[in-house]
């Protein structure tokens, strides 16, 4: 329970790879880092899974999810909602970094850099159409609960900001 | 079952669901977009946190209560809230110094509860800590906007910060159920949290230039049942569609 290591079944990856965040479609589950655990015993596979946020209403669906693909793949599955050790966007993996900035999210960034953008009011989170630092953070709380709204000021374009949670 | 411990997680949930259930009348309602999704998302952390709670709390009663009959099927004698969270939006002044003298006493709370040895509260604890940073800056900032603001802005959120400092002392108050929990190392002493609690809050306060209420009258009665006339109306909202479509399930 205390691990923060994921053990998951090789011959699993593929299949869960292929199921999205229903909220942020081009993100796979296992870049975002939400599936813990995946192990076959007695060809029912066991999942664990733990949400972003407590209220993530997203975590209903990835469950379904996750049972309809194991078993479209031949298996039962039984899925486990687990809170420890709780998530932190440190678990989201590059490819899933890369994907959310292609998609228009501007990726998390370190801690401490976070705490200085939303306090301070220092310029870090880069616009993802334009590329520009010169942003402002116009809410930190966004669409879901995950994102907080930013602004660029050069190009005037608005941008959900991945928040980062340690 | 394990009385004590049942009530010591519905003292805590209740909190949660209470005030999640406040901030979430704001949905479509708040003075701004930006402060409308933040209210309504800060409900959605509080609801979240909830489940876990009343999860496990089913799982102790053990008597086939789900999570959503613990949470819409008591009366309004049995949610164990303190008083400050079932207080109204009167403006979105009271929203902030409800949401503020809360979240710097969840914050507090959440810290200890983490060491707890009971391993599904400290989870709980853990993950809902993170969501609480959140809250806790939210509503600081707002009550150095509104009290640094403008005339209007600075009466008024004092006004709301007087009305309702008469609730805050009960957040420290102890119940026996709190005492058995704190005993056996798995509950938090409230009562020490109290001098860093006022020392937070006052800071904040000074910085948006206000002034720290002196009343020393203080209310209290929620961790017992006995709620403000506020209490029933909310309940009657919260509970409307378990109550006209049993069974419903979240």
């Amino acid at each position: 329970m205390t691990t923060t290591e994921q053990n998951i079944d090789k011959k699993l990856i593929p299949i869960l790879e292929k199921i999205s965040d229903p909220e942020i479609p081009v993100l796979s589950i296992m870049d975002m880092g939400v599936v813990r655990s995946a192990v076959i015993e007695k060809n029912i596979v066991k999942v664990k899974i733990t949400p972003t946020y407590s209220g993530c209403p997203a975590m209903d669906v990835i469950g379904d999810d996750i049972k309809t693909a194991l078993e479209n793949a031949g298996y039962k599955a039984e899925i486990e909602l687990i809170l420890h050790p709780a998530w932190t966007t440190d678990w989201i993996t590059p490819k899933g970094r890369k994907a959310l900035e292609q998609y228009g999210i501007a990726a998390p960034l370190d801690a401490e850099a976070d705490k200085s953008v939303l306090l301070k009011g220092k310029q870090l989170v880069a616009c993802p159409q334009c590329g520009s630092k010169n942003t402002k953070m116009i809410s930190q709380f966004g669409s879901t609960a995950c994102k907080a709204q930013f602004q660029c000021n050069d190009c005037q374009e608005p941008f959900d900001y991945f928040k980062c949670l340690k | 079952m394990n009385k004590k411990l049942y009530k010591y997680i519905l003292g805590i949930a209740d909190n949660n669901l209470i005030l999640g259930q406040r901030m979430g009348e704001l949905c479509g309602h708040g003075p701004s977009l930006e402060t409308d999704i933040a209210c309504t998302n800060i409900s959605l952390d509080l609801l979240g946190q909830v489940r876990s709670y009343y999860q496990y709390a089913a799982k102790i009663a053990g008597d086939g209560r789900s999570e959503d009959d613990i949470a819409m099927l008591r009366k309004e004698r049995e949610y164990l809230n303190v008083l400050l969270v079932e207080q109204p939006n009167t403006d979105f002044a009271y929203t902030i110094a409800r949401h503020f003298l809360y979240d710097i006493y969840h914050f507090l709370m959440l810290s200890e509860l983490e060491k707890s040895k009971d391993l599904n509260l400290s989870a709980i604890a853990k993950k809902s800590i993170k969501e609480v940073s959140y809250h806790k800056r939210f509503s600081s900032d707002w009550i150095k906007r509104l009290g640094d603001g403008t005339q209007e802005s600075h009466n008024r959120i004092q006004t709301a910060i007087n009305d309702l400092w008469t609730y805050t002392d009960e957040l420290f108050h102890q119940t026996d159920a709190d005492k058995a929990m704190v005993e056996a190392g798995i509950g938090v002493d409230v009562t020490k949290l109290k001098e860093a609690y006022y020392k937070e809050v006052n800071a904040v306060l000074e910085i948006a230039t206000l002034e720290v209420p002196e009343s020393k009258y203080f209310q209290k009665g929620g961790k017992q049942g006995i709620h403000t006339e506020y209490m029933g109306y909310l309940l009657a909202e919260l509970q409307y569609m378990q109550r006209a479509y049993p069974n419903m399930k979240w």
